[in-house]
């Protein structure tokens, strides 16, 4: 049973992936990573209402009908983002300021919804927490991944704390702008995913159409 | 005047929800293969946009806001916290009117749109567009704008994206990037292109 637990929570780190194999949850992952502090506490509030929500919608499965489940799911979710934002506010407003419309999105995070209707509605509340937490931190992996790649080569520092001295401050670092900029996300992630399948071959996605070698005449 | 068309030129290219913002990527990506099912889905989004947008505003002027309860006798009450959930609760329920109303009245329309429909509500897109709304406080004529304006920029994204990767599939890519990585990076570069609208005014 312990191995189940821990095939649950390490398994969508890696092996199934909620970015790069599902492909679930890019909308929020991308916007937000410019900084790692900022990164940092999106990850931890998608894990924790990805982890809750899988909880909470595995306790009730069988009470819920299935012709409205999406609605039920949708109120649990969103009570929690809701936890989540008046927290934010309270105890850490400066970010909150800068997640934006981003926390509220959690909503939409296909991750959570992805799980509730994946996970949670056929499998027993802690498993489908720890399924939650699973998820929450694959995400959360690639998320800091960008991050310190954007922050670090971006403006030279990592959570604010200068590590490469740039040029303005007289240091030697001459910091890539486009980083913050938003395409360098795009590439950043299509290269981990490069990455990723370069490591485990089994991910590689199938050719539409092969290239066929000319005969010699 | 100026101002709408200046706000919705700025939500088509400059603030492109998909590009910019990264809004509805999921869909972006999932959907873009081919681009009649691109063009559907992006002009359901755009419907759906160019309604919820609007009609949140109304709940968020009349119901939410701070103060916005006097009418009903109630002018100390603040319910911005239940923001959230009634944006959400709004999205679902129009885009389930909009499936039944398409279903009785408009059934060829319905069968090439109904397959997304359900798929719209979960799309960051959409509360994306609604949250921009009340975050930049817009009133109700913007609102509009900005909805409809936001949907196309959208459209318009997800159909050149189909565009691309219809030509995409047969080119020779490395074996690590096919699919979704190769979407990424193009996504980026689109990115990038849009980028080069910023500063246009009108």
């Amino acid at each position: 049973m312990a191995q189940t637990y821990r095939k649950l929570l390490v398994d969508p780190m890696v092996d199934n992936n909620p970015i790069t194999l599902q492909v679930l949850g890019i909308c929020s992952a991308l916007a937000v990573t410019s900084s790692l502090a900022v990164a940092m506490v999106m990850a931890l509030a998608v894990t924790s209402v990805t982890a809750f929500s899988s909880f909470f919608i595995s306790l009730l499965r069988n009470q819920i009908p299935s012709s409205i489940r999406i609605i039920v799911q949708m109120v649990i979710i969103a009570s929690l983002v809701i936890l989540v934002d008046q927290l934010l506010k309270a105890y850490a407003f400066e970010i909150s300021k800068t997640l934006s419309v981003f926390v509220g999105l959690i909503i939409t995070n296909c991750i959570v919804m992805g799980r509730a209707e994946a996970f949670a509605m056929k499998n027993p509340p802690l498993a489908s927490f720890l399924d939650g937490i699973g998820n929450g931190l694959g995400y959360g992996v690639i998320l800091m991944l960008v991050g310190v790649i954007r922050e670090l080569f971006g403006s030279g520092s990592l959570f604010g704390i200068p590590i490469l001295q740039t040029v303005n401050n007289g240091g030697w670092y001459v910091p890539n702008g486009m980083l913050l900029l938003p395409p360098s996300a795009f590439f950043i992630i299509g290269l981990i995913i490069w990455a990723f399948r370069t490591w485990k071959p089994e991910q590689v996605e199938e050719r539409e159409y092969t290239i066929q070698v000319a005969e010699a005449h | 005047m100026e101002g709408l068309i200046s706000l919705a030129v700025k939500a088509i290219f400059v603030e492109n929800l998909a590009l910019s913002f990264f809004l509805g990527m999921c869909t972006f990506i999932a959907v873009s293969k081919k681009i009649e099912t691109a063009l559907g889905l992006g002009i359901s989004v755009t419907v759906v946009q160019a309604i919820t947008v609007p009609a949140n505003n109304l709940i968020l002027n009349f119901l939410l806001k701070p103060g916005a309860l006097a009418w009903a006798g109630f002018p100390d009450v603040d319910l911005t916290f239940l923001g959230l959930i009634s944006y959400i609760g709004v999205i679902a329920a129009i885009v389930q009117i909009l499936e039944m109303i398409l279903d009785k009245y408009f059934t060829p329309l319905y069968n090439a749109l109904g397959i997304f429909l359900p798929l719209i509500t979960v799309n960051c897109a959409i509360l994306g567009g609604s949250l921009f709304m009340v975050e930049r406080d817009y009133s109700f004529a913007e609102a509009t704008t900005y909805g409809l304006s936001s949907g196309i920029g959208w459209a318009l994204a997800i159909t050149a994206m189909a565009g691309v990767r219809e030509k995409l599939k047969y080119s020779d890519i490395p074996v690590g990037l096919q699919g979704l990585g190769i979407t990424f990076i193009t996504a980026g570069l689109m990115a990038m292109g849009f980028m080069s609208f910023s500063g246009v005014k009108l």
